[in-house]
């Protein structure tokens, strides 16, 4: 990109009441310009009434994801240098999912899907009962730390082709978070889980393109997750659901 | 043009393989019909067979060769995917895969033309 061009044309995708279009700004260029930075100086030196959502601008949050140029990125940690095409960007609400305003989508399908893939961990024992011992080079600990780094943003849900087409595909994020749990020895619920998880809408909808771990800001990989969940819900098939 | 968030090469793999996937769909039928035509109409399946000695025929049948190479070799792939232990060599195999591919239609048709 030409870093002598002193201004960024910028089109924000603006929508109230469900009736949207592009709307383009010239925003000022900065040394070391982030994504997030860019909407910012929109909405505080441009139009006030522009809604996103951000909160710790570090890359912890998980809440500023956004459509950057057609694809999904974490904007407070994507830096305009890397992905403006010439002096121009695009930025639009996340794919896949409901807009309520402006940049702002509505999150609730996404976290409805890790509560149907039964992500949640189920106890096995009380608070009084001693720690359970899990050394760090335990197989199902290595397998689940490769998954547990996840920041809830939304990022490979907005890449997947599977999520689009199926309104019921549980989705990369939810997968692999019941992945981590299938590798939880301290969990009770595997049998549910595995149940929940291989249903209608399962991780048998996955069609292993794995734009979810190309994309993902943590460098996760739900489709490796997502694969485990295949091999374990074939298994648990063989041995008749024991 | 192919949205920015395809454009990677295992988003190109799994395209390649659900196209190779109907494309052979659509062959089957026919290539089914012609063969019953050996127990049906032999006159007319020996006009056909004659018909497939032209060039441009040779090229279609590469070109479905290399469907049924690339849709079988991508086949192996999506199952080494699924049930083995995972790799992280997952588009040297979508690119050995299409190599393959090549490799067995063009031996096709060099011992063909
Ligand atoms: S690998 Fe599966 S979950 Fe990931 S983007 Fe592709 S279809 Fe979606
Ligand atoms: S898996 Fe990655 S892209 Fe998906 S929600 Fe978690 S951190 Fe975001
Ligand atoms: S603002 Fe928290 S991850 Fe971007």
């Amino acid at each position: 990109m030409d870093k002598t061009e002193a201004f960024l044309d910028v089109s924000i995708w603006r929508e109230q009441n469900g009736d949207g279009h592009f709307e383009t700004y010239q925003v000022p260029r900065r040394a070391n310009q982030t994504i997030l930075d860019v909407v910012a100086w929109v909405q505080q030196q441009a139009d006030p009434t522009l809604s996103y959502r951000f909160a710790c601008r570090v890359g912890m949050c998980g809440s500023c994801a956004m459509m950057v140029n057609g694809a999904p990125r974490w904007t407070c940690r994507t830096h305009v240098l890397k992905v403006a095409e010439g002096a121009s960007l695009e930025i639009a609400p996340l794919r896949n999912l409901p807009v309520i305003k402006d940049l702002v989508v509505d999150m609730d399908p996404f976290f409805d899907k890790w509560v149907a893939a039964d992500a949640v961990f189920a106890p096995s024992q009380t608070r009084d009962d001693p720690m359970a011992p899990i050394t760090p080079d335990d197989t199902m600990r290595i397998a689940a730390d490769d998954a547990i780094e996840c920041i809830n943003c939304a990022v490979c849900y907005a890449a997947c082709d599977v999520v689009a087409a199926n309104p019921d595909y549980l989705g990369p994020a939810a997968l692999n978070r019941s992945w981590s749990l299938v590798n939880d020895s301290r969990d009770a619920g595997q049998a549910e889980r595995l149940q929940a998880v291989s249903a209608v809408g399962g991780c048998h909808n996955c069609h292993s393109q794995q734009g979810c771990a190309k994309f993902c800001p943590n460098e996760l990989n739900p489709t490796l997750s997502i694969s485990g969940l295949k091999r374990a819900t074939a298994k648990s098939l063989l041995r008749w659901g024991r | 043009m192919i949205r920015p968030h395809r454009t990677h090469a295992l988003w190109l793999a799994f395209i390649l393989h659900r196209l190779s996937g109907i494309g052979l769909a659509l062959f089957l039928p026919v290539h089914f019909y012609m063969l019953s035509l050996a127990l049906t109409d032999p006159d007319q399946l020996d006009g056909f067979l004659a018909f497939t000695d032209l060039l441009l025929v040779k090229c279609a049948e590469f070109g479905l060769v290399f469907l049924l190479a690339v849709h079988m070799f991508g086949g192996l792939r999506l199952m080494a995917l699924e049930f083995l232990p995972w790799s992280p060599r997952q588009k040297s195999y979508a690119a050995t895969a299409v190599a393959l591919a090549f490799f067995v239609s063009t031996g096709f048709f060099l011992q063909a033309v």
